[in-house]
């Protein structure tokens, strides 16, 4: 199949997210973490839980299989059997992510949604993040408030940060001090233009390109997942 | 057996200055908006409201209701951001503690229990701690010897919920796919006030659906539509439109006051 779109790309590096998690609770916010979690339900994690959002856990058929509300969402977060994809309005060199207010905590310039499950989230499972339009203001040297913990103030024996998908790169923490490295630059981004939307220094060595969809994959998120595309608006190509 | 029932108006009348004020649902799902709208109506100021928040914080603050406000989020859910909340902090008016949901949950579980604190992982290395100086840690006594946040207890003078059915003497049944934390909220509370749908004589339904029992309600309100414009789910959705009415007002001060005007006639 041609005419792969830049949404693709990252639909497929949201699905990577999940490889080898098994019989986990995938908790992706957003419409594309959400269609990369059912795309690897789908292929190659067949054991992979999901929520409706709401309370019920679907099969990829959509009939109930399982009773999750928030009260037992907070359960499987304390036991740890969950990988979630949250956004961040701004994300740091140490994978600090602040979805709580932009300025001074006391009297912000811009109130966002608050603290949500975010501590608790990054401090007993593992954690990604996805960001739709990756730029200096979003990838920033240190974030205003810490709701996500990074690397750099991770505490106890559950901290796991695993990768940050955006529209222009796939990024880990696998470097000696936990921070930020660049795995691979999506078809037609440079490391270059990753490095310059990005406020502070990445580790860039032995940086490749993002994997492309397979046609079994395409098919599925063009027929089946998003037939209506509404990706394209997440991610413009 | 005892009958609670109760008008919103008289639910309102015993919110009294300066009380800590419960209120359950979750963002703009199932909030007990005809309790809300009677805190409106009356007199009663300088509340410190815990919420998982929804519309209920930007009316509470809209009317100058808050003096404190305790949450995990503010979030109208299909609009994100609510208007007023955002004014609010923006502009310094209420104080606030804002918590990790899963530590929201663990503070009421303590209240609940009438336990000081509850120990729990959430907050550790955020800046929850730092933004509340008060709350403070507790070192397991075992081997482990881990660090933990003790979450202190979350005590409500009163709690508001709304479910689907109740009847007369304050057993109370949810019909939708999630208590919340409903039971919690009643269970932490001095005073508990329940709004419903429906007031019934005998319940349908399984068991399970029965959340609230009479020895965690003080109060019952039959209040038709009292979630609107929230979901209450099988009743109705969220009204949408409504919604985003309430949302242009908000973030329009020039149309709030026509709004609210309308919201409380």
């Amino acid at each position: 199949m041609s005419d792969i779109t830049r949404a693709e790309i990252c639909v497929t590096a949201c699905a990577d997210l999940f490889a080898g998690a098994g019989e986990t609770l995938a908790s992706p916010m957003g419409l594309i973490p959400s269609l990369g979690a059912k795309l690897a339900r789908l292929t190659t994690e067949p054991d992979l839980l999901l929520s409706d959002g709401e309370a019920f856990l679907l099969t990829p058929e959509s009939t109930v299989e399982g009773w999750l509300p928030y009260r037992q969402v907070f359960d499987v977060v304390a036991h740890g059997r969950r990988h979630v994809v949250m956004g961040a309005n701004q994300v740091d060199r140490f994978g600090n992510q602040n979805i709580s207010a932009i300025g001074d905590h006391a009297k912000p310039t811009r109130q966002l949604l608050g603290f949500r499950g975010a501590p608790g989230n990054t401090i007993n499972h593992r954690t990604s993040y996805w960001v739709p339009r990756h730029s200096p203001r979003v990838l920033v040297e240190a974030v205003d408030v810490v709701s996500g913990v990074g690397y750099d103030r991770a505490v106890g024996p559950f901290h796991d940060i695993h990768r940050v998908v955006t529209n222009l790169a796939v990024l880990d923490f696998n470097t000696p001090d936990h921070s930020m490295r660049l795995v691979s630059t999506h078809p037609g981004v440079s490391v270059d233009e990753v490095q310059k939307q990005t406020s502070f220094p990445l580790t860039a060595t032995d940086v490749v390109e993002t994997r492309l969809p397979t046609d079994e994959e395409l098919e599925l998120i063009r027929t089946k997942l998003d037939p209506d595309a509404k990706r394209d608006k997440e991610v413009p190509s | 057996m005892r009958d609670k029932r109760m008008t919103a108006d008289e639910v309102g009348s015993e919110i009294k200055d300066g009380m800590t004020v419960g209120i359950g649902g979750w963002g703009s799902r199932r909030k007990p908006m005809a309790l809300v709208k009677a805190i409106l109506k009356s007199n009663a100021k300088d509340l410190t409201v815990v919420t998982y928040g929804g519309p209920d914080v930007g009316l509470l603050c809209a009317a100058g209701k808050v003096r404190k406000l305790v949450y995990g989020f503010v979030s109208l859910d299909t609009i994100p951001y609510d208007p007023w909340f955002k004014r609010a902090r923006e502009t310094g008016a209420i104080e606030v503690l804002e918590l990790d949901e899963g530590m929201f949950q663990t503070g009421l579980k303590a209240a609940a229990h009438r336990l000081p604190f509850l120990p729990i992982r959430a907050g550790l290395g955020s800046d929850v701690l730092k933004y509340a100086p008060e709350l403070k840690t507790v070192r397991s006594p075992y081997d482990d010897g881990e660090e933990l946040v003790a979450m202190p207890a979350l005590k409500l003078d009163v709690a508001l919920v709304h479910l689907n059915r109740a009847d007369r003497h304050g057993n109370a049944q949810y019909l939708g796919p999630d208590p919340y934390f409903d039971d919690l909220f009643c269970l932490a509370a001095d005073r508990r006030y329940v709004s419903c749908e429906q007031i019934v004589e005998t319940f349908d339904g399984p068991p399970q659906t029965l959340l609230l029992n009479r020895m965690m309600v003080d109060g019952v309100v039959e209040a038709p539509g009292g979630a609107g414009f929230t979901s209450c789910v099988p009743d109705y959705p969220r009204d949408e439109a409504r919604q985003r009415e309430y949302a242009e007002a908000a973030a329009d001060l020039e149309k709030w006051a026509d709004f609210e005007k309308r919201l409380l006639a």
